[in-house]
């Protein structure tokens, strides 16, 4: 089904575990679809994940609806190098990115980012680290509906 | 040389441009595409841009075949 296309895109042995996507995203779902298929079980003994969701509000105005523009090639090469630089940074069995794109509403998941490691330290700095590093320069951008029309988000949120 | 040329989100609708292409028989900077592509517009302050999918800076030269791409600060995640 739509998780299993997903994660089909990875040839065996070939590390790159970012994935742009249209449809919506159920992190959860994916997360367990993702350990069930790549990773093996007592590999691993931490599992660091974040998801982030949009919110209904944002500059005292409330939002409807958004859509998340982005550099199909740019922004997928960038995510890739992200997991490759992690991969190397920490010593983690594996991780994760996902990110939508196109129009979403509020509650709507938008990126899932996960490290797995045989620790907890590990895991929790290199999932940090994705989520900082993609909020600083993947290319992406925001223009969000409001009762006062369409905007641009001009600069990343905390 | 020739050169193909994109603008992303707030810069390609103030542009009204969002892909174009550029021939020169000179070498161009990044700064320089933008200046043809544009008829010199202003180039805000907090422009970012690419040379084949990666950061690039205005004073970096570009090679024939290459993309530039030109966008405001990223908003992901």
């Amino acid at each position: 089904m739509v998780m299993k296309s997903l994660f089909s895109r990875r040839s065996p042995g070939v590390n790159m575990p970012a994935f742009l996507l249209e449809h919506t995203l159920n992190p959860l779902q994916e997360l367990e679809q993702y350990q069930n298929t790549h990773l093996t079980a007592g590999s691993y003994g931490a599992t660091a994940s974040f998801t982030g969701t949009m919110r209904d509000f944002n500059a005292g105005d409330n939002v409807q609806q958004m859509t998340l523009e982005h550099y199909p090639e740019m922004t997928q090469k960038f995510l890739d190098q992200l997991c490759n630089e992690v991969m190397s940074k920490w010593s983690l069995v594996d991780c994760l990115i996902i990110h939508r794109f196109g129009t979403m509403k509020p509650g709507d998941a938008i990126v899932l980012t996960a490290a797995w490691s045989a620790h907890r330290k590990e895991a929790f700095s290199a999932c940090r680290y994705l989520m900082e590093e993609l909020k600083a320069r993947a290319p992406f951008w925001k223009k969000e509906t409001t009762g006062k029309g369409q905007r641009w988000v001009h600069e990343a949120g905390d | 040389m020739s050169i193909e040329v994109k603008f992303f989100a707030s810069l390609r609708e103030t542009l009204g441009i969002e892909s174009t292409s550029i021939t020169s028989s000179a070498g161009l900077t990044v700064r320089e595409v933008w200046d043809s592509t544009t008829d010199s517009a202003a180039y805000p302050v907090n422009t970012l841009c690419a040379i084949n999918m990666d950061y690039a800076h205005q004073d970096d030269a570009v090679k024939d075949g290459d993309e530039v791409a030109f966008f405001p600060p990223v908003t992901g995640g």
